[in-house]
């Protein structure tokens, strides 16, 4: 797992204290709006986002950035460059 | 026999319209909107264009919209839900007028018992407002949120939400109302009143029992309190009441485009059975404001009989109303409501509300004034503490 200590982001999905699957699901809305090289980034709660969110990149081409930790420490911070138009 | 219901804030009968929107949905439509396939995708769709109309009616964003099962389930989504999700980072301190509803006040309880949260219950004048001042001075750095509700069912009371709303955030404090009372008799749009949390009913608008939403400022985060799946967009869990949200889309509909006239008219049957009984019966307070009040609410206390008697004895001639909140009255106890606007024990008894709605008529409003004043003229008859009263008054 890469750890960022800063990264710039052109959107966010927050799904903090949302329910599992809407870790993935929202983000792949969300990322359809954006251009190829800019940033989502996705605050979640959900320890299972921290698998789930590389492994949907890797399957789906775009670019895992890493994480970082939120300052106040209640969530997740997970950062990703859209590369292309998501392969379905 | 004639009969006057007037008892619309403890029960409302689904209005035609809704009912019609809402049979499809039982048998032919029954699809899961979350569902892939197109039985399913077709549901989704009806279900976002009612969250839609619901939305336009308090000038919200669709987004801003979650359907729960009842008003007090949105009450408890609002006032948990936040409390929970905030009180890491703010603190375990919760205001709320006393006199909100059951739903609100018990989970400020369920926060101050399970939680170790600190509840302040801010009193209120003599019409049942919360002083903007007072609300200012409960304030901690601690206070996640303030709940206080648009409307009183108890006392028709209507709040001043902006100028309570203004001093919570020039705080930082996320601010909820109960407005089950109030949407669809009086304007209500959130970004007027400046709320961050609204709770709606529907069998206040003439849906049916069993359905209810909560508004929440977008971007606001809250802790599901039914955990289940992606419902709600992961805020609710539990497979959705779909002709139950038909309905209430419908319901909202129908009032957004009826709402001034509905104000109108409520307005002139309320103010025709204040004024009957006022001309027709001595010694009774009129409870909560005189002007700043919900259009179909007239509530009163009557010195010297019970008002659960009362109810029976109205209840064989055809009159419908209540002694309070529908919970308190079945409970035989006397309305905290009206103990915290400072009605003495002795006359909150005579408690009697009546909550109209478009569906009564002029004829039902002289129905009750023809047959109130001789009831409760006879209830004072039987009582040793009327008598005793009215004697004193006599040799005074």
């Amino acid at each position: 797992m890469k750890f960022l200590t800063e990264c710039k982001a052109d959107a966010t999905a927050d799904l903090v204290y949302r329910a599992c699957p809407m870790h993935l699901l929202e983000p792949m809305e969300l990322i359809k709006d954006l251009k190829p090289g800019q940033v989502l980034e996705i605050l979640t709660d959900y320890d299972g986002a921290l698998e789930d969110i590389p492994a949907w990149c890797a399957k789906h081409g775009q670019e895992f950035l890493g994480i970082s930790e939120d300052a106040c420490g209640d969530c997740y911070k997970l950062y990703i460059k859209k590369q292309s138009e998501e392969k379905s | 026999m004639k009969r006057a219901y007037m008892d619309h804030a403890a029960a409302t009968p689904v209005r035609p319209e809704v009912m019609e929107a809402m049979l499809p949905f039982f048998v032919e439509r029954f699809g899961n909107p979350s569902a892939v396939y197109d039985l399913g995708s077709a549901i989704k769709a009806v279900m976002e264009e009612q969250r839609g109309k619901v939305a336009r009616l308090i000038g919200a964003r669709d987004d801003e919209i979650i359907f729960t099962s009842s008003g007090a389930e949105a009450n408890n989504l609002a006032i948990k839900g936040l409390a929970q999700a905030t009180f890491l980072k703010r603190g375990r301190h919760l205001i709320v007028s006393g006199i909100e509803h059951h739903s609100v006040l018990n989970s400020a309880r369920f926060l101050e018992k399970f939680f170790d949260f600190e509840v302040t219950f801010l009193p209120v004048d003599r019409y049942g407002r919360v002083d903007p001042d007072r609300l200012k001075q409960a304030l901690t750095p601690a206070t996640v949120m303030v709940s206080i509700g648009h409307g009183s069912n108890e006392i028709g009371t209507v709040q001043d939400i902006p100028e309570l709303v203004a001093v919570c955030r020039a705080a930082g404090v996320a601010f909820h109302t109960d407005a089950v009372a109030t949407v669809g008799q009086v304007p209500v749009d959130v970004k007027e009143l400046g709320v961050d949390l609204l709770t709606i009913s529907g069998p206040a608008l003439g849906a049916p029992k069993g359905i209810g939403a909560l508004y929440f400022r977008n971007k606001l985060r809250l802790v599901p309190q039914l955990n289940g799946g992606i419902q709600e967009s992961g805020r609710r869990g539990g497979t959705e009441n779909i002709p139950g949200i038909v309905g209430l889309g419908r319901a909202a509909e129908l009032a957004w485009q009826e709402l001034d006239e509905t104000a109108i008219y409520l307005t002139k049957l309320r103010d025709l059975l204040i004024a009957g009984v006022r001309k027709h019966i001595t010694h009774v307070f009129y409870t909560g404001h005189p002007e700043k009040r919900l259009p179909g609410h007239a509530s009163f206390c009557f010195e010297g009989i019970e008002g659960e008697a009362l109810i029976f004895m109205l209840s064989s001639r055809g009159v419908y109303a209540n002694t309070g909140s529908a919970c308190a009255s079945k409970a035989l106890k006397t309305s905290p409501v009206l103990g915290a606007i400072g009605i003495r024990p002795e006359v909150a008894q005579g408690s009697l509300v009546f909550t109209l709605s478009r569906d009564n008529r002029e004829e039902e409003v002289q129905h009750v004034l023809a047959h109130l004043p001789p009831a409760v003229e006879r209830l004072r008859s039987f009582s040793p503490v009327w008598r005793k009263k009215m004697t004193e008054a006599a040799g005074a």
